[in-house]
């Protein structure tokens, strides 16, 4: 076996930096349209209207029930024909990431809000706050400190499922560093080096996370 | 002041509450007790609406507990304390006592914050302002859930099982705190097991068994000649420890 030639691997860095920057990009994108979204449909999993809780339950199920790889495909080629026109693979994937950790997100969100026990909505509405009012001053504040170690979690996931998006043309650091790999037939020193970027990322994301729990949470979890 | 009449809860079929009737006037100071499961818990929610009831009518202050809208007004002004404290655990001790009146009575913080002070002096921990609930003990953590309770200036106080949560050497502090407010004419409806208590501060006890009042009587009475033999059972399990 030839020596390890990672020079070769410096030299591309600019290359596989345009890739990483999408790979960011479509991540930060799709945590915010995830959140957000994820958000809004735990709001009507938590309704007490059934066939509205029963609805969101289904939209959940569904989504964590497919493969992601498919929902990406699915939404490239879905999209031009409901939108009559070529949108791109950036947004298509845009698309597809949010609607798939919106189902994520959702559940997250619902088991944090969920986690409040009921006498802290009760010692609110005791006082003579609304329920919504409760739920803004007391439920949110608590349930948000508890869900953030799952919600970074969960995004750090994500950002290294952007990776999939390879399957619709898009450019990001994995296809690029498969790319460049295949051209300087130095296979083992890109994938090599593509590991090593996604694993100083996450770990430590992860990292981040952990330290963030006990300072943070655990000062106001009973 | 206070008018419970008729009142009966189902949980299913497991009635709770069997048509319950109390009147309190200004200034008195009520102690439910009975064994465990008898309702006591659930009447004393039924009159600030925690707890919804099937039937009959709950007055407070001249506002119905059963009317959406009144009952908000009278949450206001009814103060409760519960048995595991109910703190946020998300804010200070001081933003607990504030947090009320700033959203509901829509007062400036500054001004929230200085009749918070003063009740945090009253319960004998101005010191301890700036902690979180799991700093502080459980005797001090219900003596700022009494002062978050008396920060929106109520007209009637409700204690469900104040003492219930707490280790012995705390319950005293607590209950002082609650005697002294009986002291000063503060209207209160009480769920204890604190027989002490109740013998010393109660202006009437209301004996409660199986979802009834069985008894309604000044404490005296009550302890040395009970009525019924429900309430000498109780009291013979009670006092006998």
């Amino acid at each position: 076996m030839a020596p390890l030639d990672f020079a070769i691997v410096v030299k591309n860095i600019p290359y596989l930096w345009e890739g990483l920057q999408l790979s960011f990009g479509l991540a930060a994108l799709a945590i915010v349209g995830g959140i957000l979204f994820g958000a809004m449909l735990s709001v009507l999993r938590l309704s007490r209207f059934k066939p509205v809780a029963l609805a969101a339950l289904g939209y959940v199920n569904f989504f964590r029930s497919v493969p992601l790889i498919l929902v990406i495909f699915w939404i490239y080629f879905l999209v031009p024909l409901v939108l009559g026109k070529a949108t791109g693979p950036f947004l298509s994937a845009w698309i597809a990431f949010t609607l798939f950790e919106t189902a994520y997100y959702c559940e997250i969100i619902r088991a944090g809000v969920q986690s409040i026990p009921k006498g802290q909505i009760n010692a609110g509405l005791a006082s003579g706050m609304t329920r919504l009012q409760a739920m803004r001053h007391i439920v949110m504040p608590q349930a948000f400190r508890n869900m953030t170690p799952i919600l970074l979690t969960q995004s750090i996931i994500l950002f290294q499922d952007t990776s999939l998006v390879y399957v619709v043309t898009l450019r990001d650091f994995m296809t690029s560093a498969a790319t460049v790999a295949n051209q300087e037939l130095k296979l083992v020193e890109f994938y090599v080096f593509a590991a090593a970027v996604y694993f100083a990322i996450c770990f430590t994301a992860s990292r981040l996370v952990g330290r963030l729990s006990p300072a943070w949470i655990g000062s106001v979890r009973r | 002041m206070i008018e419970v009449r008729g009142v009966s809860k189902s949980y299913g079929p497991v009635q709770v509450l069997k048509s319950c009737s109390v009147a309190v006037a200004r200034g008195e100071v009520i102690v439910v007790c009975g064994p465990s499961g008898s309702g006591k818990s659930t009447l004393i929610k039924c009159v600030n609406g925690l707890e919804p009831f099937d039937a009959g009518e709950i007055v407070v202050d001249g506002l119905s507990v059963a009317d959406r809208k009144q009952v908000q007004t009278l949450r206001t002004r009814i103060g409760m304390v519960f048995q595991n404290f109910e703190l946020y655990p998300h804010l200070s001790a001081l933003d607990n006592i504030c947090l009320a009146p700033m959203v509901v009575l829509k007062k400036k913080r500054a001004e929230a914050e200085e009749r918070a002070r003063a009740l945090l002096a009253r319960v004998d921990l101005a010191e301890h302002a700036g902690k979180y609930p799991l700093q502080l003990s459980g005797g001090q953590q219900q003596r700022v859930a009494i002062a978050r309770a008396l920060a929106m200036d109520p007209v009637v106080m409700l204690f469900d099982e104040p003492t219930s949560a707490l280790d012995p050497e705390m319950i005293k502090e607590v209950l002082d705190v609650m005697t002294d407010l009986a002291a000063e004419g503060m209207t209160m409806i009480v769920v204890t097991h604190e027989m002490g208590f109740a013998r010393r501060v109660a202006d009437r006890i209301v004996f409660m068994d199986a979802g009834e009042i069985v008894e309604d009587r000044d404490p005296e009475t009550f302890f040395t000649t009970p009525a019924s033999d429900r309430a000498k059972l109780f009291l013979s399990k009670i006092l006998g420890h």
